[in-house]
């Protein structure tokens, strides 16, 4: 056993293997939608492309949540106002099309913007608290949105904005069918090619950041903030600056949202999805970033591989027993709950948090805990 | 303005603070030369924390001002004291219970870099020297206070007397001037106490200041040049070491805490 553990750590550590593994989950990734359509059908290109859009947004939450510690339960309103943007910039609503490389960085502008107004007030606001704010100005928010269509009609209400350009990069639409390679390209395999790109690059972003003396002072602030403070960390703006980005990965996620789906509502930005964005950072493991998108993947393809419970009791039963929309719900319910009681630190800590854990330290960490406690 | 040599470096006048109806600073004023060990001492809940609390912006004073390297600090806010060259430990130990002891220290080194979210992203030429910098530092510090071997451990998993240390590693990483111990004995056995006070002094010989809250009369009477005795909030004696210690107002502090 042990034998095989130190194996696979020299194995972890050697560069070739390393690599090999990285060219594989490359060439895995490239070759996703076709493997997926060909094996579960076109639906589940589409599921794909939106499980990367909630990685997105799952890692700009994972900013404010996981490294800084605030507990920010109206997210999703910069998932709608980047949405919005697109939406209003690029729709026969106001007849404005702007192209997707304005629209993109823009749209990161606006929302980081949104970040900092709706953080100033509320920042000085700790734990629970903050989180009450928080979850009040995501549906203050999302209201607006409902509202906005009289006296002047901006948003369009209830209805939403329709008919949004589809996102094209110079004269290269995404929304067409391309052939290439000898093989053709539909417009979900475009989008989740893009898609990609871009969580990739989210990725990449947040790799640097944690490593970052910003990084370090979120993690601060998070771990203790007076002690931050009085270490000379500007609690304030390092928090902003953690809403501000987070809310610029938000934007860009809900740029691509509209723009992919040619249609968005208020419906689209209720409370449910600022929880559900919660639970993907929380399900995979706080502040690590492979947890993360893992927790998000889980998420978004369980709800979906559980619509197969009619089928399934179809298939057993000759009939179906319970609603299976009913069931679907019971059941994720239940996954999460199970999660949470077996591994309370997410299905993928980071060593840090696992370290923390771990058995062996058990005894020395009593120890210590009463020490701290004692003293508190 | 150039300071004189033998000016104080922190001068603090007729600081009060009060919590509700309970007055836990009247008037205290002290007064802490450059490059002097400074001993706080006084019964439980005299107000010897309060006091750090409100010269580390932690708290705002109801009166009174102090002054620090010439500039007048009263009402600042915590992270502008530490910028202009206070650093703390506290009597409760406030680690960064979750980042290893490296990154603790290199926590500390915030307020003296300058990398922002570009620089992170980018990791250019500057920001990568700095990074350097500031990880080799860190490393430097835990070797001067002695834990260099536990770097990589999370603070929470130290043993607690190096966790006191670790403490002291931080905030030396902020590069002050003035550094204020909260009771960095409380808890350690003899020879851990030992080691402390040969720390202490080598700081001190490095050039900072140090204000020195204790109970341990031993370490207190060795390591400081002066001490000042606070008791319900209010100053009482003031001086050398040796005389303190005979102070009658002193003795009946002590005492009357003890019978009561
Ligand atoms: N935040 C606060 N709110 C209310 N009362 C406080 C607060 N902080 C301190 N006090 C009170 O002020 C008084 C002085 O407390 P302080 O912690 O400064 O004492 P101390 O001299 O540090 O004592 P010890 O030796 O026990 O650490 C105590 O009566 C304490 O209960
Ligand atoms: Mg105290």
């Amino acid at each position: 056993m042990s034998l095989f553990f130190d194996r696979w750590q020299q194995l972890k550590r050697d560069p070739r293997v390393v690599w090999a593994a990285y060219i594989a989950l490359a060439a895995l990734l490239v070759a996703l939608p076709f493997v997926t359509d060909w094996a579960f059908g076109r639906a589940w290109v589409r599921i794909l492309a939106f499980a990367l859009l909630y990685i997105m947004l799952a890692l700009g939450l994972n900013i404010v949540v996981g490294y800084a510690g605030l507990l920010d339960l109206g997210y999703v309103a910069f998932f709608a106002v980047g949405a919005y943007f697109y939406a209003l910039l690029a729709s026969p609503q106001f007849g404005i099309h702007l192209p997707f490389w304005l629209l993109l960085p823009l749209g990161a502008a606006i929302a980081c913007t949104f970040g900092v107004l709706l953080g100033a007030p509320t920042l000085r606001l700790r734990g629970d608290y903050l989180a009450i704010v928080t979850l009040g100005f995501g549906e203050i928010i999302r209201i607006f949105l409902v509202n906005l269509n009289a006296p002047i009609n901006i948003t369009n209400g209830p209805q939403g904005i329709n008919l949004i350009d589809p996102i094209k990069l110079g004269g290269f639409s995404l929304a067409q069918t391309h052939p290439a390679l000898g093989l053709s390209f539909p417009a979900v395999y475009n989008y989740y090619y893009l898609f990609l790109a871009l969580t990739l690059a989210v990725i990449f972003f947040s790799i640097r950041l944690e490593d970052s003396r910003i990084g370090r002072a979120w993690v601060a602030i998070r771990e203790d903030e007076v002690a931050a403070a009085a270490m000379g960390i500007n609690t304030r703006n390092v928090k902003l600056l953690a809403f501000a980005m987070g809310a610029s990965f938000g934007g860009v996620s809900g740029g691509l949202f509209a723009g992919f789906q040619g249609f968005v509502s208020p419906e689209s930005f209720t409370i449910i999805e600022s929880i559900m964005i919660l639970c993907m950072v929380v399900l995979g493991g706080m502040g690590h970033i492979p947890g993360v998108v893992l927790g998000t993947v889980l998420l978004v393809v369980l709800p979906e591989a559980l619509r197969y419970l009619g089928p399934l009791q179809q298939a057993l039963f000759g009939r179906v027993l319970a609603d299976p929309a009913d069931l679907r719900l019971l059941v994720f319910g239940l996954a999460l709950i199970l999660v949470m009681l077996l591994r309370p630190s997410g299905l993928w800590p980071s060593t840090v948090r696992r370290r923390e854990l771990s058995a062996d330290e058990d005894v020395a960490r009593q120890e210590q805990a009463t020490v701290y406690d004692a003293s508190r | 303005m150039m300071q004189a040599a033998d000016a104080p470096l922190l001068e603090a006048t007729g600081i009060s603070k009060r919590f509700g109806g309970l007055t836990a600073l009247s008037e205290v004023s002290v007064t802490v030369k450059r490059g002097e060990i400074f001993g706080l001492i006084g019964p439980n809940g005299a107000g010897k924390t309060t006091l750090f609390n409100v010269l580390t912006g932690l708290y705002r004073p109801d009166g009174g001002e102090f002054v620090f390297g010439g500039v007048r600090m009263t009402g600042m806010k915590p992270h502008r004291v530490a910028e202009c060259g206070i650093a703390r430990t506290f009597q409760n130990i406030r680690l960064f219970a979750n980042m290893t002891a490296l990154e603790n220290v290199m926590v500390g080194r915030h307020v003296r870099t300058r990398a922002g979210v570009i620089g992170a992203i980018l990791r250019d030429g500057a920001t990568r020297n700095e990074e350097a910098a500031i990880a080799s530092r860190a490393r430097e510090l835990l070797e001067y206070v002695g834990i260099a071997g536990r770097a990589a451990e999370l603070a929470h998993a130290l043993p607690y007397g190096d966790q006191r240390r670790l403490e002291i590693a931080r905030a030396l990483a902020t590069g002050p001037g003035l550094l204020a111990l909260d009771e960095p004995a409380a808890g350690m056995n003899a020879t851990e106490t030992a080691e402390l006070r040969r720390l202490l002094e080598r700081v001190r010989g490095d050039g900072v200041t140090l204000l020195l809250i204790e109970h341990d009369v031993k370490l207190v009477m060795g390591l400081c040049d002066r001490v000042a005795v606070l008791d319900y909030g209010k100053k009482i004696a003031e001086g050398a070491p040796v005389e303190v210690k005979r102070d009658p107002a002193v003795i009946e502090a002590y005492l009357g805490g003890t019978v009561a």
